[in-house]
């Protein structure tokens, strides 16, 4: 176990975190972060939440028999486990690509341990 | 009326003589005294606040995701999906669909940055760029009360679900079991810390996914692995024909219960991810990718649970007269149990009971580590935000830390044992859904404000925390849940102003308008430095812990 660290591990004292803030590689890697995750979330809690709307107002529609006893409201209630899983698999490809190498070109040079 | 289709019902009501009782009294012993041995072997590891809040940070992604699972799974899912699903069809699987869409608002938006910032608790993010002392009062005030009312839950659930399956009734049975029940969860977590309850989550994980396989697959072979010939044979069974598998039965009465429902979805979809047990599994791993990957695990994990729980709720209702199910638990939470002594070739059979025994005995290893989860993340805050960061203004040691968390352990496994005791008798099936409405009012807009608003102040913080906190407790406090309905906790009583049981809809858009406002209102600047390096942090896990 590491001896537990107050401040931050860095040999050549404490990054100045406002001038890396709002340097323009951390600009990018907010940005490469947020116009993702934010839209998609906004679109994921949507599409949840007509789903529960739908499922509450819209009886006739989900009773309709889609194959055998297969209903459309359990076609909805899969689909939304299959979203679930595309969307947690689309992100963790966009953050490996996208954020992972940004996020650590910055840290490795504020750590001063590249 | 099959008589070998109700036995469990019939044995339970006759006082609950038989044999499969010793079997399920022996594997539940093995899987304690596993798991205390587990504990005691972690505990010898254990040195530092780092082992005790965060199991020293050096679990992989997939043991991480396995023991969220664990955490998450809770006996409320397990048994109580499967019941709803047994008695209200396509309305109780609508119920699991929230609890798992729920992580990607982990995954995509708290739980990498969570990890780079934090250190053991919520709170450090939290208070992180506010001023200290207030805003981790108001964290650890929180965090208590949503795992209070979470852990209230289960060991009510604890009491009722063994006086069931062991046929336990007299009073003092009862309390001698929710007392046992806490003592080796404070025996787990004060012994073993964060590493030992890791590795309680994670077995109890593996027998719960293996249990559940296991009965699934042999539904699925009565049913020739065809859906559809299940859902018609549940339908059939239920005598409500095809309605049972469309939306409506549960939340579709009134005008009322569908926006109730709506309220339900929002607090289900928005709670995960500002539940305290489960942000502090993210310290358990050592980087943001791995906290990534471990999310990823347990949506992958939690979701083919879930599934699973289609073939247990229908194959309980193709199997069992709704009758029989109701007779053993009016919220049929003992349908899965049911399910397994039938599919297992029925009362008398050694298979049912042998099948009986793994199932109930999963159950309660699941009650067991859950509560032991929840316990840990009050404890922690308790000692971390409260004792060292308030009481002693961050100039403890961390050997006074560490005691202090295991002091709180105790003094909190205590409270639950106590109110788990009161609860016995009470309905406390809306308590869960109130935990996740508080974590959604109160800690999620705090969070995610912190994270990704320059100007947000302390003042804005509190305003978030106690605002969604006691707007969500009143809420309930006036609703159906309390008083006014046969159904409530105090059915003689009726003050329930509020018409809908779960708060979420009013109390999340609260919390985070209050946020908001308070932060606009406030004298104070936002502090621009520590926000930027708050924000650096988060992003990219320069000087993580």
């Amino acid at each position: 176990m590491s001896a537990a660290p107050t401040t931050d591990p860095g040999t050549h004292g404490p990054p100045d975190y406002i001038q890396v803030q709002s340097s323009e590689e951390f600009d990018e890697l907010r940005r490469a972060h947020r116009s993702f995750a934010f839209p998609l979330t906004v679109a994921f809690i949507l599409w949840y939440l007509g789903y529960v709307l739908l499922s509450s107002y819209a009886g006739g529609l989900m009773a309709t028999k889609v194959l055998g006893h297969l209903n459309v409201a359990f076609v909805l209630g899969l689909a939304q486990f299959v979203t679930t899983f595309l969307i947690a698999w689309w992100y963790s490809r966009h953050a490996a690509a996208k954020l992972d190498p940004k996020a650590e070109a910055i840290k490795s040079r504020l750590e001063g341990d590249a | 009326m099959n008589l070998t289709q109700q036995p469990l019902a019939l044995q339970l009501a006759a006082g609950g003589a038989g044999e499969h009782r010793a079997l399920i009294i022996t594997l539940f012993a093995v899987f304690v005294a596993a798991t205390l041995a587990i504990t005691v072997w972690a505990g010898r590891q254990t040195k530092g606040a780092e082992d005790f809040y965060a199991g020293g940070r050096q679990f992989s992604g997939f043991q991480n995701g396995l023991a969220i699972s664990g955490d998450y799974m809770s006996a409320a899912s397990f048994l109580g999906i499967a019941g709803a699903i047994a008695l209200f069809g396509y309305d109780g699987f609508l119920y699991s669909i929230g609890f798992l869409v729920a992580w990607l608002v982990a995954l995509l938006l708290v739980a990498e940055p969570l990890r780079n910032s934090g250190r053991f608790t919520m709170g450090d993010v939290l208070a992180y760029r506010m001023r200290q002392r207030p805003v981790r009062t108001a964290a650890g005030t929180s965090t208590i009360v949503v795992s209070i009312f979470y852990l209230l839950a289960q060991m009510a659930g604890a009491g009722a679900l063994v006086t069931l399956l062991l046929g336990i009734t007299s009073e003092a049975g009862k309390i001698l079991v929710v007392v046992l029940v806490g003592i080796v969860m404070i025996l787990y977590v004060t012994i073993g810390g964060m590493k030992g309850t890791t590795w309680v989550q994670m077995v109890k994980a593996v027998l719960l996914i293996a249990g559940t396989l296991l009965i699934t697959f042999l539904v699925a072979l009565k049913f020739d692995f065809n859906i559809s010939t299940l859902l018609g044979a549940a339908a059939e069974n239920s005598g409500k024909g095809s309605a049972f598998l469309e939306p409506g039965l549960k939340y579709g009465a009134s005008a009322t219960s569908k926006i109730d429902f709506i309220s339900l979805g929002l607090a289900l979809v928005l709670g995960t991810a500002g539940l305290p047990h489960i942000l502090i599994r993210f310290y358990t791993v050592p980087t943001a990718k791995a906290a990534r990957k471990s999310v990823n695990w347990a949506i992958a994990i939690i979701g083919v649970f879930y599934l699973m729980t289609i073939a247990l709720g229908f194959g309980a209702a193709a199997l069992i007269k709704p009758e029989a199910i109701t007779a053993a638990n009016k919220a049929g939470n003992t349908a899965a149990p049911q399910l397994a002594e039938v599919i297992g070739g029925g009362a008398g059979s050694t298979g049912g009971a042998v099948l009986l025994a793994v199932i109930s005995a999963v159950a309660f290893a699941t009650i067991l580590a859950v509560v032991a989860g929840l316990t840990l993340a009050s404890s922690s805050s308790f000692a971390h935000d409260i004792y060292v960061n308030v009481i002693r203004k961050g100039q403890a040691t961390e050997k006074e830390e560490i005691g202090a968390a295991r002091w709180a352990t105790v003094g909190i496994g205590a409270v639950a044992i106590v109110l788990g005791v009161f609860a016995r008798g009470l309905n406390v099936a809306g308590l869960v859904a109130l935990a996740f409405a508080v974590a959604a009012s109160a800690n999620l807009p705090t969070l995610l404000y912190s994270l990704f608003w320059k100007r947000f102040t302390t003042q804005g913080a509190l305003w978030s925390i106690y605002g969604g906190l006691a707007s969500s407790v009143l809420l309930v406090l006036f609703s159906p849940v309390v008083s006014g309905k046969e159904t409530s906790m105090f059915p003689g009583a009726d003050f329930d102003f509020f018409p809908l049981e779960n708060p979420g809809l009013i109390s999340i858009p609260l919390g985070f308008l209050l946020g908001w406002l308070g932060s606009l209102l406030s004298k104070e600047e936002p502090d621009a430095k520590k926000y930027a390096e708050l924000e650096v942090r988060s992003l990219t896990g320069t000087g993580a812990h």
